[in-house]
């Protein structure tokens, strides 16, 4: 005969599924309204004149072309100079160190950054960058401070797929007659080309999400540059343009226009994520 | 065969010096803030400064007390802490072990952007619900509160919380829950009793993961918090020690400025507490 569990048991179990349910229930309930109260709001706002003009005080017009152009250059000025750094220094870690020491400070002070809040990014940016260096405000100094915040994410994703490419392939390269230097460009770094791009994806996902530390950096101008002529420049990503639109000036409707082309971007970025993922676990699995 | 040597050499050198970039990053916002932090705690008085109640920078006798800002940043993570934490790991639990596969993948598709959701827009949705809605619901004068701004940083924070809770729970090995059924355990006594407690640095490392990010949020907090230099209060208007740095450092000189640098300080101790924090538990994980 099967003994029946005992009503404190089945009470206690109820509970605890329950509050499973409940909490699942709330962490899907707050996605879909983000998602569909953005949409809901800012889509309807986003107009082709919105896209594609500057800001103009005379005729009292809103364009958020200029920020869009901003975070465009951001993106890519940031990316430029965060991957070199980035994938040499994971090279370096799985590659060329022997001295355990210097693995583990260089993995502690990557830790360490992934840990410091974007506000004091910002704010050692504007002295370093801005100040120290005589940048000014400009794309150009926020770019290098987003460079400091984004790698450690290139770092440690490089370095777990610099983990996966198999020992025999380097010993191959070596068997060949390659040098180190060659059986790395030739050999090893193709075969982790996936994992370099899958940190890419997430640092543009960090780089557009990111204010605070733009604030100080990179200014709120709305000015239509070139990309160098940019660079040198201020000017407000498409953050800091809703920021400022919300905040300091009430224009709800170009901040929610400007929330639903972030939300697209988000969605984007994170399908992009998952589907390289899949791809490099495919990979693996052959 | 020498100048070959030499090369790899040269490359071998390049690669080290872009590794120790990051470590020379770290020592420089260290230095930085130091330098930049020490002269108005030292001009203010360390315990003025830190515990006293009154910031009124721009006041004809400036007054430099930092309390309220501490304090509203402990509340505030506290408060997020207490509302994010129980619904993340309920979520994570949920999950890792009830699931089945394809409410699992679009969950964590949900999580993915929930998480990548720029804090600017979570701020937007708190200023333009949030605090109406609370001011509505509790009939207060200014729905910009503490409140509002714990309700903005627990949604912040629940994408890392389940994302790492839910990362430790999947790596508790199968055995462990079939030894647990096999001595009569029901299923859901099992998850709780026997794979949450074998998870538990894992969710350790994700409170404190929390923690840290609602510490250091700025924008969202700064668009919900309301602004006011305030000792804490659940509806009243208060700022944080990031939202006191952002919200006068644009037109900011002399002491008052020096000022702001001192917070950002103290600001980066919280922080390095708990990256200390997360390290101890990861050497402890690591020695079991």
């Amino acid at each position: 005969m099967i003994q029946q569990l005992s009503n404190r048991r089945k009470a206690w179990g109820y509970m605890m599924k329950t509050f499973c349910y409940v909490s699942i229930a709330v962490v899907s309930a707050l996605t879909l309204f983000m998602i569909f109260y953005i949409f809901y709001k800012g889509l309807p706002e986003i107009t082709w004149s919105l896209v594609s003009t500057s800001p103009s005080y005379l005729k009292h017009t809103i364009g958020i072309l200029p920020d869009i152009m901003n975070t465009l250059y951001v993106v890519i000025a940031t990316l430029v100079m965060v991957l070199p750094i980035g994938v040499g220094a994971a090279i370096y870690l799985t590659e060329y160190a022997k001295n355990r020491k210097i693995v583990e400070l260089i993995e502690f002070a990557a830790e360490t950054l992934s840990g410091i809040p974007s506000i004091i990014y910002g704010l050692v940016g504007m002295l370093v960058f801005c100040q120290f260096l005589g940048l000014q405000t400009s794309l150009l100094a926020g770019s290098m401070t987003l460079v400091i915040m984004n790698l450690p994410t290139i770092l440690r994703t490089t370095q777990e797929a610099l983990k996966t490419v198999p020992q025999s392939y380097r010993e191959g390269a070596f068997a060949l007659g390659a040098g180190k230097w060659r059986a790395i460009r030739t050999v090893v770094l193709p075969s982790c080309i996936n994992g370099i791009v899958t940190g890419c994806i997430l640092a543009i996902g960090r780089i557009l999400g990111e204010s605070a530390a733009l604030l100080f950096t990179t200014g709120f101008a709305h000015n239509l540059n070139g990309f160098f002529e940019g660079l040198r420049s201020s000017g407000a990503t498409l953050t800091v343009a809703l920021y400022v639109y919300a905040k300091e000036q009430g224009e709800f409707e170009v901040a929610y226009a400007i929330a639903a082309i972030l939300m697209v971007l988000t969605i984007i970025i994170n399908i992009a994520t998952t589907l390289m993922g899949r791809l490099m676990e495919r990979r693996n699995g052959q | 065969m020498n100048a070959k040597k030499a090369k790899e050499d040269v490359i071998h050198f390049i690669f080290l010096i872009l590794g120790l970039i990051a470590v020379g990053s770290v020592l420089v916002i260290t230095i930085y803030l130091i330098i930049s932090g020490l002269p108005a705690i030292r001009e203010i008085g360390l315990v003025d400064f830190l515990f006293g109640k009154r910031w009124a920078s721009t006041a004809a006798e400036p007054e430099y007390g930092i309390l309220p800002f501490i304090l509203t940043s402990i509340y505030g993570t506290a408060g997020a802490i207490i509302i994010g934490v129980p619904i993340g790991f309920f979520a994570s639990v949920y999950l890792a072990k009830m699931a089945p596969k394809k409410v699992c993948q679009v969950m964590e598709l949900c999580i993915g952007v929930l998480s990548g959701i720029p804090s600017v827009v979570y701020g937007l949705v708190g200023m333009l619900i949030l605090v109406p809605g609370i001011m509505n619901m509790f009939n207060v004068p200014d729905g910009a509160s503490l409140l509002a701004a714990i309700i903005v940083l627990a949604i912040m924070i629940l994408p890392s919380v389940i994302k790492v809770s839910l990362s430790s729970l999947q790596a508790v090995p199968r055995e462990y829950e079939e030894a647990s059924l096999a001595l009569g355990a029901t299923t859901t006594e099992t998850y709780f009793k026997v794979t949450v407690p074998a998870a538990k640095s894992g969710i350790f490392t994700a409170i404190v993961l929390g923690i840290g990010r609602a510490i250091g949020e700025a924008m969202a907090v700064m668009m919900v918090a309301g602004n006011v230099a305030n000792m804490p209060g659940l509806f009243q208007s208060v700022r944080f020690l990031t939202t006191a740095v952002a919200s006068e450092m644009s037109y900011s000189s002399g002491l008052q400025r020096q000022a702001l640098f001192s917070i950002a300080l103290v600001l980066f101790f919280f922080i390095m507490l708990i990256n200390a924090t997360l390290m101890l538990i990861k050497k402890r994980s690591q020695s079991i």
